[in-house]
């Protein structure tokens, strides 16, 4: 079933290389998700048992990952076809500087869009972690053409940065997992999580640690924890908005899950107060930066980049304090990935629009184009954490959790941040959506508001509301089994 | 037996530091080349007794992609994208080799803080481990050019590997083999990329690649 799994993306992306018909490759492409998405609930529903020495098996964490990927990819995949036979007509002149690029081929786009998935399902599913390094690190390979799709300096600049900055990144994690090995060398322990698990406490505590800070820096890099998080606005602003929505959405994860993995070994091992004491730092650090620059932005595609690594910063903090925080910091992954990737789906819909990625040339959104701009601003209650909303509930949990454990100081700053943050994204918000619409004599061409690309951010933002006032019990349990593995036990 | 694997250690380190000097970017490719496959035959004389055949495999699979795939990919982009010869550093020579020298010193306290399990008995290779992928890190952070960058990944990546292969031979080969054809597929992705930077850049400078930032308030629409 998990080989299934990684293999119906696999073939398919092999597949869309060789398609030549365009409606064809985009059929593959929506099918394949689909497909994708079924297995996953089917898994869901069965729950198979992990083989231990198995290289591949799923854990309740592995399995939260494995959904928000797959829900994710099928919302953008949806997406993909209406955005893509748009782009096929556009003349694909630059929003903001007005000179004229090509497109990247279709076929290697959608063939490197579901190859892009098998590495991410690889990296949900692996138990092995030098599997789960080479998984991550064909994900940021897989990764690089989709952001190059427009072929111009800016998104060349941005793919650069992405190639070498995570790939160094990943390097560094790759020798944390040989620190890891030299922890259990005497051991035995090898890479295996199975075995590492089992051994923790007999681990070399040095090497661990170790072991501990360059996987969290190698990972932490992809993630976009501050102040390795360069690459990600950049790229984040310079790709398509179906692209920047798997990136924020499911690809910030998968790197996350690398974390937690090393993690979960250090808490076995009995060292959670050395990470939880980093997870803090970094998280705070994160929210920092995220508050710093969404303030003076420019260009909403950063902003919503911004906004994406000041939830991984939530989410790392709500991991490092441990407890009730770490319930609320993976259900905050959840609604924070639904919520961002149909943020970035309208982001879309208002560049095709409105030709730019200026904040100050978006004016009028309710005037121009009024669905988008509903959803624009719900998008807007929803990240910042207004009630009823799974982001307001996961944030919650975590400043209860920090009060709880004593630690008023990062309580505070992370209430003073997500202040900060909030009034940054309501001033831009507000301004792009409420105002006078420019009276642009271009209106005669306007491609106008599609359903298509619309309704997956709308699913996606009632599964959000929904998660704000209703928890399915199928999803706490998979969230408490979760929490046990890292241990955030309450 | 393990006299030779130590020397190998020293020529390590000394490349690092011929790295950090050498102002042509031919020879740096060479230098990293030559780097790789030294550090490839390390695993073969560091275990104790004949080495197994699948560590020969392996160990011929890196050199091969080190020492000729690699050194042909990055000098077929250089000459593809005309670049200069030289490798334009934004610090000076004696500064590049002193911070190596730091970086080996502050190496060698480190390895002492991490003992090696019994199992190796090669001395220097958590040192030189990380010695060298400082130097890569030196080479992607003062040097002007995409290649040098790609160059620097490849040193980082030697240093990783002088110190993981030389213990875990007993790694399962496919992990090893995924491993390795992901640093294959990202150099050949990086050539690519640098290919298309020549073209639509008309240079290779990465540090001219600095359009996309917060820092600088960025032209208000009007401007080109």
């Amino acid at each position: 079933m998990i080989t299934l799994l990684m293999l119906v993306p696999l073939l398919s992306g092999l597949m869309a290389f060789l398609i030549s018909d365009d409606g064809r490759r985009r059929g593959l492409l929506v099918a394949a998700s689909a497909l994708h998405l079924a297995l996953t609930i089917s898994i869901f529903v069965a729950r198979p048992e992990i083989v231990p020495g198995d290289w591949f098996g799923l854990d309740a964490l592995g399995l939260l990952f494995l959904g928000i990927t797959s829900v994710l990819f099928f919302g953008a995949s949806v997406y993909a076809v209406k955005y893509l036979s748009f782009e096929k007509y556009d003349p694909g002149e630059d929003s903001d500087e007005g000179f004229i690029f090509n497109n990247q081929p279709e076929a290697v786009f959608i063939g490197c869009l579901l190859l892009f998935l098998s590495a991410m399902t690889a990296v949900t599913v692996s138990r092995h972690l030098g599997m789960l390094w080479a998984a991550v690190e064909a994900t940021t390979l897989l990764s690089a053409p989709l952001i190059y799709f427009h072929r111009h300096k800016r998104s060349l600049e941005a793919t650069w940065k992405y190639l070498l900055i995570c790939s160094v990144g990943i390097a560094l994690a790759l020798m944390g997992n040989l620190f890891l090995g030299a922890a259990g060398i005497k051991a035995g322990a090898g890479l295996d999580l199975e075995s590492l698990l089992s051994k923790a406490a007999v681990l070399d505590p040095a090497w661990l640690k170790a072991a501990f800070l360059f996987l969290f820096v190698g990972y932490g890099t992809k993630m976009g924890l501050a102040p390795f998080h360069t690459w990600l606005p950049d790229a984040h602003s310079e790709s398509p908005a179906l692209v920047s929505a798997l990136l924020s959405g499911a690809l910030l994860n998968c790197a996350f899950l690398g974390i937690l993995r090393a993690a979960q070994v250090c808490v076995g091992a009995g060292l959670a107060g050395f990470t939880g004491d980093i997870f803090i730092l970094f998280g705070l650090l994160s929210l920092m930066t995220a508050a710093l620059f969404i303030l003076g932005q420019r260009d909403y595609k950063r902003m919503l980049a911004y906004s994406s690594i000041e939830h991984m910063g939530i989410l790392s903090l709500g991991v490092g304090l441990g407890g009730g925080a770490v319930y609320g910091a993976l259900l905050n992954a959840v609604a924070h990935s639904l919520t961002k990737a149909g943020l970035f789906f309208v982001s879309g819909v208002i560049l095709a629009a409105y030709k730019t990625k200026q904040i100050s040339e978006v004016k009028g959104l309710f005037r121009r184009l009024p669905k988008t701009g509903i959803l624009w601003l719900a998008g807007f209650f929803l990240i910042t954490g207004t009630p009823p909303s799974g982001i307001f509930l996961g944030k919650l949990m975590i400043l209860t959790a920090a009060l709880a454990g004593g630690h008023y100081a990062a309580a505070a700053a992370y209430l003073f941040f997500l202040a900060v943050v909030f009034a940054g994204l309501g001033r831009i918000f507000l301004e792009m959506t409420f105002g006078e619409a420019p009276q642009a004599g271009t209106a005669g061409k306007l491609p106008g508001e599609s359903r298509q690309m619309l309704i997956p951010a709308a699913c996606f933002f009632v599964c959000v509301i929904v998660l704000g006032l209703y928890m399915p019990g199928w999803l706490t349990d998979i969230i408490y089994g979760a929490q046990r593995l890292i241990g955030g036990v309450i | 037996m393990h006299t030779t694997a130590e020397l190998i250690i020293v020529a390590i380190i000394l490349l690092d530091l011929s790295l950090a000097v050498s102002g042509s970017l031919a020879t740096c490719i060479r230098l990293a080349a030559a780097q790789g496959v030294i550090a490839a035959i390390l695993p073969l004389l560091a275990g104790s007794g004949a080495p197994e055949s699948r560590a020969v495999i392996f160990s011929s699979t890196v050199i091969l992609l080190k020492g000729v795939i690699f050194p042909w990919l990055l000098t077929r982009a250089r000459v593809k994208a005309n670049a200069r010869k030289d490798v334009e550093p934004f610090i000076g020579y004696p500064a590049s080799i002193i911070l190596c020298l730091g970086a080996f010193a502050a190496a060698s306290w480190l390895g002492t803080r991490l003992p090696l399990p019994e199992t190796t008995r090669v001395a220097w290779i958590v040192p030189a481990s990380l010695a060298t992928i400082f130097t890569g890190f030196l080479l992607i952070t003062t040097r002007a050019k995409a290649i040098t960058q790609v160059l620097g990944y490849l040193v980082i990546e030697n240093g990783i590997y002088v110190f993981g292969l030389a213990l875990f031979v007993e790694q399962p080969l496919m992990v090893e083999l995924a491993i390795l054809l992901d640093i294959f597929v990202a150099v050949f992705v990086m050539g690519i990329t640098i290919f298309h930077i020549s073209r639509e850049f008309d240079h290779i400078d990465t540090d001219e690649l600095s359009q996309l930032s917060d820092w600088h308030p960025q032209r208000d629409g009007e401007a080109k």
